[in-house]
């Protein structure tokens, strides 16, 4: 699963160009151009409702450009959809799911395909079969869930599944992974560690990684750039440069203060509070720093 | 027993029924859609006695009943397997649920009340036949038109499976992977609805969950392995099938649909006490 | 099932159409027997639907059907089948309920299964004492028209004791129904209440079968309730509004069915529908916001 395997494309993984989004009569963002290049580790950072998701969402595909353009790996949003791994924001499945977190997993590498699911049990099929089994066993090492693969997904902890859904976004090899606030709602050790998964996964395999947060303390070390979502406008580029009070307040349009504590990390101090409109997040209620 | 064509009938349409319900029931209990099937099967009921009495082929009411009904649950509705999501909708909302099954049943007894008014008293019959089954009556020619319905049924639900369990695990991820998760969910509706209806002249509208969910749900409890838990409630549901005609056949004061009914529950009550 | 010997005609003379209604018997214990049970169906119905436990009164209104034909293949009357297999079935419930915390498709396969069960065990005894062709129907969707006084006493007193125990229990248990943790925390006795709860859940089914037959239960327990609760949050304005829907669907329906040949249980369950779709459209339309609780309680009504 090494780097060398994939065509290492040239171009960006995910680019955006002056694009805007329009959504029920109001422009969410407009005029952002940011880029994630190969093998690159990048968090989209925000307040609520800046519109994270749905910048997402236009990565995905699932959601149109009102102006500018996007490409993702080198195409129109949506065309690519095989080569990307997605982990939707959180949520649980229900406890009595007797799925294996095995059978998740296999879910990525070819759940979209029609047809029988039989294979002959000689020759190319069979040998692709095993090979497919292979790829999963693999994904499964990769995050480090072999303890619990084999139980159903319903009996796992909540990190347990998100690792699994992790295994599942990149059994297939994508070049591009977007996770959806994968570290809301972790405590803090539990943050630690996913954020050191997501980035020694982006190190082996190479792929891209688009990451949304509120924090972007448990990321500061593996980061090597940020897009900061505010006001319906982004400012990109390393962390150093964005997340300081110059920045910030040029953003918000309002004195913002970014205090940097002993141990390293950043503090944001005068942001403000998003404003009342919908989205079909459920609420966060923990505060949140970054 | 087996030169006697109304048992070859049971049975050649039986199996083939067995077979579709198990596969379908297996996804059925899998996205927590089983009260939408007791609703398609209910639906079956006012469907084939509005067709009989309007002097049209039941078999037709049936069908498109349930069909219509079927799409309409998949437009108006949602069902996912997330956890909160899936589960909370559907048992706030067993209130309309309730009202619909009942509002559907009353809606059976204006057609059957028409129906016996039409065709002088056969009411009673009739009422026994779609709610409970005529398996037994069942002609040469019906019997091969329900077995090839279910068989078509059968393969089309396998073919769309991998896709459909994807949309049921985790359907943001299939949605992002092209899988068009709101299209499956009305299709595999649609799908149900003509399970139910070819189901109905088995075991009858309101048996139809025994066969539904009483074999799919043991076989969730045994299996993890999708193509396991799939197979195992087919098994299951022909054991049911079978084993149910044979003794219908043996005991001649036993309903055919009832004995399938029962053994169908003890496979699965068997599953509740033992795994 | 419904019609009359002397050819009756709905008129548009309201006054004597009823005058006609009231002159023979078996359509005043009809009436009185309808009104008892709506009566009860209503009360029950509303605390039913408050503790979301819709699913426990289905559950037990399948086990009516077995009951009734259990209690004639046994040349019993059918009141005490009913009474017994639904008051059996409430037991059961209670005891075996809420023990393992399920998924909610499993525990709609289990209700599934057991559903199945208790209408193919209905069956089969209609089946045993050969009475498909004559009285299934009237098994099923119920039989005003042979009520007797003697079931019309029974009902009062079934339908007294149980309204007698609601009463009493009231404060207990809209607080255990609305809040069970803080209402067990404050030493209210939730389980043991849910238990009585469903024993009367189990009775009103009994006696509204009567009326309406086992399958077309909710239209006395469900639709009145959930009318009244879409109208008002406030309990003792919707409790009354779910008496009067229920006791008018009732009689409506009892009169005009006396009129036609169709037969009661139908139009008992459309007009209460077509009532309940009203005051739906009517509340969307007027954009009255129906209070919905963030978390449904657990359903309760499981059977293993």
């Amino acid at each position: 699963m090494a780097a060398t395997e994939h065509q290492r494309r040239s171009g960006p993984a995910l680019e955006l160009d002056g694009a805007a989004v329009r959504l029920g009569g109001r422009t969410v963002w407009s005029d952002v151009s940011m880029r994630v290049g190969p093998g690159e580790f990048v968090a989209l950072l925000g307040a609520n409702g800046s519109g994270k998701s749905t910048l997402l969402k236009v990565a995905l595909g699932t959601l149109a450009l009102s102006a500018g353009s996007a490409s993702v790996l080198g195409r129109a949003p949506g065309e690519a959809s095989r080569s990307i791994g997605y982990l939707p924001q959180r949520r649980a499945f229900d406890a009595g799911t007797r799925l294996r977190g095995r059978d998740i997993v296999r879910l990525g590498l070819d759940g979209d395909r029609w047809g029988l699911p039989v294979r002959a049990p000689w020759g190319r099929g069979a040998a692709r079969g095993r090979a497919a089994a292979q790829r999963v066993e693999a994904a499964i090492a990769m995050v480090g869930a072999d303890g619990y693969a084999e139980r159903s997904i319903g009996e796992c902890s909540g990190g347990e599944q998100q690792r699994l859904l992790i295994a599942q976004a990149l059994v297939g090899r994508p070049e591009l992974f977007l996770l959806d606030e994968p570290l809301d709602s972790l405590d803090l050790p539990n943050q630690a560690a996913v954020a050191a998964l997501v980035a020694e996964l982006c190190r082996s395999t190479g792929v891209a990684v688009l990451l949304v947060a509120h924090d972007v303390n448990p990321l500061l070390p593996y980061l090597d750039r940020v897009v900061y979502l505010a006001r319906g406008r982004a400012v990109e580029g390393p962390v150093e440069q964005v997340i300081t009070s110059e920045t910030l307040t040029a953003l918000y349009g309002l004195p913002v203060e970014v205090l940097k504590a002993s141990d390293g990390r950043l503090v944001v101090v005068g942001q403000p509070e998003p404003p009342a409109h919908h989205h079909d997040r459920h609420d966060h209620s923990h505060a949140h720093v970054g | 027993m087996l030169s006697q064509e109304f048992m070859r009938n049971a049975l050649l349409a039986g199996t083939f029924v067995a077979l579709a319900c198990g596969v379908s029931g297996w996804f059925v209990v899998l996205r927590g859609q089983v009260f939408a099937g007791d609703a398609l099967s209910h639906v079956a009921f006012p469907g084939a006695l509005a067709a009989a009495a309007a002097g049209v082929d039941q078999r037709l009411g049936l069908v498109l009943a349930t069909v219509i009904v079927g799409a309409g649950i998949g437009v108006l509705g949602r069902a996912t397997l997330s956890g909160r999501d899936g589960g909370v909708a559907l048992a706030a909302d067993d209130t309309a649920i309730g009202i619909a099954f009942t509002f559907i049943l009353g809606l059976g007894l204006f057609f059957l009340t028409r129906f016996g008014l039409s065709s002088g008293g056969a009411s009673g019959i009739q009422a026994a036949h779609t709610l409970f089954g005529s398996i037994f009556g069942l002609g040469a020619g019906e019997a091969r038109l329900a077995a090839a319905v279910a068989l078509v049924v059968t393969v089309a639900t396998v073919a769309i499976s991998r896709p459909l369990l994807f949309a049921s695990v985790t359907p943001e991820v299939a949605g992002a992977r092209g899988v068009p998760t709101r299209l499956l969910g009305i299709g595999f509706l649609v799908l149900l609805g003509v399970v139910a209806a070819e189901a109905t002249q088995a075991v009858g509208a309101l048996l139809l969950l025994g066969l539904l969910a009483a074999p799919a749900a043991a076989a969730h409890r045994i299996a993890r392995s999708p193509v396991v838990g799939i197979a195992l409630a087919g098994a299951f549901a022909l054991v049911s099938v079978w084993g149910g005609l044979v003794l219908a056949y043996a005991v001649p004061s036993l309903p055919p649909s009832s004995a399938v009914v029962a053994i169908a529950a003890t496979i699965y009550y068997g599953s509740v006490l033992l795994v | 099932m419904s019609a009359d010997p002397a050819n009756p005609h709905l008129g548009w003379n309201v006054l004597r159409d009823v005058g006609e209604l009231v002159e023979y018997h078996f359509m005043v214990n009809a009436l009185l027997a309808g009104a008892i049970v709506a009566v009860m169906s209503a009360a029950v119905g509303w605390v039913m639907v408050l503790r979301r436990q819709t699913f426990a009164g289905h559950t037990l209104s399948m086990m009516a059907f077995p009951g009734a034909s259990a209690a004639t293949l046994a040349g019993l009357p059918v009141a005490w089948g009913y009474f017994a297999f639904c008051g059996a079935g409430a037991l059961i419930i209670g005891r075996v309920g809420g023990s393992e915390r399920r998924t909610w498709s499993e525990e709609s396969a289990s209700i599934g299964a057991f559903q199945a069960v208790a209408l193919a065990a209905g069956f089969l005894f209609v089946s045993l004492y050969g009475g498909v062709l004559g009285d299934l129907d009237s098994l099923l969707f119920g039989d005003v028209l042979g009520i007797s006084d003697g079931q019309v006493l029974v009902l009062a007193s079934v339908a007294a004791a149980s309204l007698a125990v609601l009463v009493m229990l009231a404060r207990p248990l809209l607080f255990a129904s609305v809040d069970p943790d803080v209402a067990g925390a404050r030493g209210v006795p939730v389980r043991a209440l849910s238990v009585v709860f469903l024993a009367v859940l189990g009775l009103a089914v009994a006696a509204t079968s009567q009326i309406t037959g086992p399958l077309l239960v909710f239209a006395l327990l469900l639709m009145p309730a959930a009318s009244a609760q879409t109208i008002t949050a406030r309990p003792i304005p919707s409790l009354a509004l779910t008496l009067l829907f229920g006791v008018g669907v009732t009689w409506l329906g009892l009169g005009i069915s006396y009129f036609s040949v169709y037969p009661a249980g139908f139009f008992i369950a459309t007009i209460s529908f077509a009532g309940y779709v009203l005051v739906r459209a009517g509340a969307a339309l007027l954009g009255v916001r129906r209070a919905r609780p963030a978390d449904p309680m657990p359903v309760d009504g499981v059977i293993a």
